[in-house]
This record gives C-alpha cells, structure tokens and sequence, in this order.
C-alpha cells in the first residue's frame, strides 16, 4: 500500500512516521501534490497554531489541493482541526474541507486539555476492536463542537467531537501515534478502510 | 473524564539512565528505551527524560536517543536538561519528542519561552520550575539546578511564564525531594490555582497518600517521581489502583 504523510513542517510528523513503522508500513513524507494524490491514503499531521500551519500549507498550495483528494484521508490533532471551517485561534479560516467551526475552551479547567481521556459513542469502522471508554491522549487548547459528522466524543466537561468523518475524511483530535496499544489499533483500522 | 497523569522522569547521562537503578526482570535498565517500554506497559502516562549531562557533544547523544525512544514508545514524553535556545528545541521536537521542558534558560531570558510557543504551540512547553522554601524569603525559584537563588517569588514566576506562554508546569520543592515525605502541597496548590495551564508535582513522593494528596489537596493535574519508581518500592498498577479506589479519576 502507498502511504503518504502530508510534510508540511508539523511538529509531530516523525512520530505519526514511527507510530506507522511499529505497525510494519513504511510512510512517505511528502509535500509534493501528485505524490499525495497518487497515494491510497493520506495521513494530515499537526501540532502549533492554526494560523501558522494554514500558512505552511499556502506556500505548498496544499491549501486548494488538499480538498480535493479522495481517497482515505485521516487528519490528526491539528490536522482534523485544519479540515474544518474557520479556527478561533487567530481567527483563521482553515482549509473548509467539513463545515464545522473550531472554539476555544471556556471553561475553568486547565487549558490545554492535556492527558489521557475518554473515546465514547463510537460508531465507525476506524474504532474496531476499540471498547467503549477506552482511553486515548490529547493535548489541544480548541475543540470541534459535537455534530452530525461526529464519530466518536470525549467530554472536557462539556462534550465535544473526538473524532470525525466527511465523506473520505476522518480526523482525530487525539494522538493515535501517541496512545498506546489503542492507537496503534485506531491507526491499523484506518489501513484497512 | 480526564484523568491525572503518573509520570515517571528518567535522569539520562551519556545516553544511558544514571546507576542504580534495580530491575530484576530487564535485561538492561541501563538502556532508556528498554526501560521506558517497561513503564509504558506498566501504565505509566507519559515519561520524563533529563539530560544532565555536560558537554555539546553529548548533547549531539541526546537527540539521538530521543530518536531511538520516539521510535520505540508509544506514550507521550517530555525531554528536558540544558536547553538554552530554538534551535535545541527545534532538534528535540523533530526527533519525536512530544514536550520540551525548559528551566534555567527561561529565568535567563523569559522571552525564550514565548519565542518557543509562538514557534512550536504552547501545548510543547513545559516550563520547569526548581522551587524552595526559607523562612526568610518564602517559596523562592532557584537556577542551574537549584544552586542559584533566583529574586522571583514561585507563585509570580509561574503565572509569568504561563502569561509568555508555557502550557505546562513541572514543580519541583527542593525542600521536599528525595525526602519521601510528601509532595509540598502548599506552593503546589498556590502554583495551581494561580495559573491556568496543568500542573506537574515533583518532589518527595513516598507513599500512594501522597499522590492523592497531590491530586486532591494540592489540585496538581499530574505527580511525578524517580527513585520510588526506579527502585520498585511502589508499582505503578498497584499505585493506580489505589488511586481509582480514593475516587481519583486515572488511566487503568
């Protein structure tokens, strides 16, 4: 199978990279549009600031390529949240791929969300295997609000979107790279979509 | 429910963990990586690897083996120990590590840290801070580590460093480490309610009480330890255990 990572300079690209070696796949890591668009499925790292990482994305014109890809396609932390509308971290507008905005947390717990937390409501091949409650790990500042795209959900008190799918697209605002026997199913699951 | 994190630090010299370390059942505890699989199979939350080495060029060492973690684990870990400027950490985060935590070179030049956030997200730095109570002074934070007394009040440092924007802080009494007698549950519960971002207690863990304390009295979002760890005088699972049975939300 041809993989490819989406290299646009995010800071946990090597990390998704080795998640996937310890699961025996070998990744590209590309910013080269006819080298995603030619893969069988595309893995959307991130880590940062939305601004910041919209921009990397313009200077590559992966901004007006990304959106068009239609094969399996899976955005992880950062990554789910550049698919979305428009970011309140610096008033960005993202890549508009699933309609959806992206908040900050208002709320008097510890921001970041930082740590290990639940995967709930789950409904969707990605979380085979995966029991109802299984823990995964998160660090983010912003959240995707619950919808209709919505596969899977954690609660930060409020519930909100752990994970999400568009047509082709699924993302995650977890860690699958980074938590655990677990992730390493989620990441697995998405191989054999 | 978000649970709070256990996380054992490992002290790397040379690219190996310092001696004395006693595990009977791996082969090399002296090889980070072997060990930190260890601690992730027993369920530990993320780890902690500070270099105390000297020298550049076992600097040069120490992203190499961050390499080799990132490559092997599969939970998140912090990286820290001499780290003065972008570019160390831009080398520790391309390696696969998931945090940086900076200690001396931030009360140097607080602006390093919003230099690091802006660059590389808030989320990625952990500010360290060495903190130590006097009768005279108060809690004081203390540089080079914990040789120097710095003129910051801990409480005032901290909300400094999360207003430049640190996403995390790892505090650690100096009056308390390595004594087994607790966490300082007072200047971790001032240090935590003053600021926003999670908390990381550090120093003089014994007990499993004190890990509830840290939690429950002291509102710390994650507790940290070495030697207690390193030296089996309590298991993670077992610890964890107790923990979920004080009514402590954690990962088993």
């Amino acid at each position: 199978m041809d993989l490819v990572i989406v290299d646009y300079k995010a800071g946990n690209v090597q990390s998704v990279q080795f998640a996937l070696e310890r699961l025996g796949v070998q990744a590209t890591l590309s910013c080269d549009f006819e080298t995603i668009k030619a893969a069988d499925k595309v893995i959307f790292p991130g880590v940062g600031e939305a601004s910041s990482a919209m921009a990397q994305l313009r200077a590559r014109n992966l901004d007006k390529l990304l959106p068009t890809l239609e094969q399996p396609f899976f955005g992880v932390c950062l990554g789910m949240q550049l698919l979305c509308e428009h970011s309140e971290e610096g008033d960005t507008d993202l890549l508009g791929i699933i309609p959806l905005p992206v908040k900050r947390f208002e709320t008097d717990l510890k921001v970041p969300h930082m740590g290990w937390n639940q995967l709930e409501n789950l409904q969707s091949p990605l979380f085979e295997g995966i029991a109802e409650g299984e823990f995964a790990y998160y660090v983010h500042s912003y959240y995707v609000p619950l919808s209709e795209y919505t596969i899977a959900q954690t609660s930060y008190p409020e519930p909100f979107s752990a994970a999400l799918q568009y047509k082709n697209f699924y993302a995650a605002q977890y860690h699958p790279e980074k938590s655990g026997p677990a992730g390493s199913q989620i990441l697995k699951n998405f191989l054999a979509l | 429910m978000l649970t709070k994190r256990i996380i054992p630090c490992l002290d790397i010299k040379n690219g190996r963990t310092v001696k004395g370390i006693r595990f009977e059942n791996i082969r090399d505890a002296g090889d980070p990586v072997e060990l930190a699989n260890w601690y992730a199979e027993q369920g530990a939350d993320e780890l902690v690897f500070l270099d105390i080495t000297a020298t550049n060029e076992e600097r040069k060492t120490f992203a190499e083996l961050v390499r080799d973690i990132a490559r092997h684990i599969d939970i998140p870990f912090t990286v820290g120990g001499g780290i003065s400027a972008v570019a160390d950490v831009e080398v520790l985060l391309m390696a696969g590590a998931d945090k940086v935590s900076v200690n001396s070179a931030a009360i140097r030049n607080p602006h390093l840290v919003d230099d690091l956030a802006r660059r590389f997200g808030s989320q990625c730095v952990t500010v360290a801070i060495d903190t130590k109570h006097t009768e005279a002074a108060g809690w004081k934070v203390y540089a080079r580590a914990g040789t120097v007394e710095t003129e910051h009040a801990t409480v005032d440092w901290a909300k400094r460093v999360v207003d430049l924007g640190a996403g995390e802080i790892l505090l650690t009494s100096m009056n308390n480490d390595g004594t087994k007698a607790g966490f300082a549950l007072d200047i971790t519960q001032a240090v935590s309610e003053a600021v926003s971002v999670p908390v990381v207690a550090s120093g003089g863990a014994g007990t499993m009480q004190h890990f509830a304390d840290a939690f429950q009295v002291a509102h710390a979002d994650a507790a940290l330890a070495a030697s207690l760890f390193h030296f089996r005088e309590l298991d993670i699972p077992d610890l964890k255990r107790f923990l979920k049975a004080e009514g402590i939300a954690v990962r088993v």
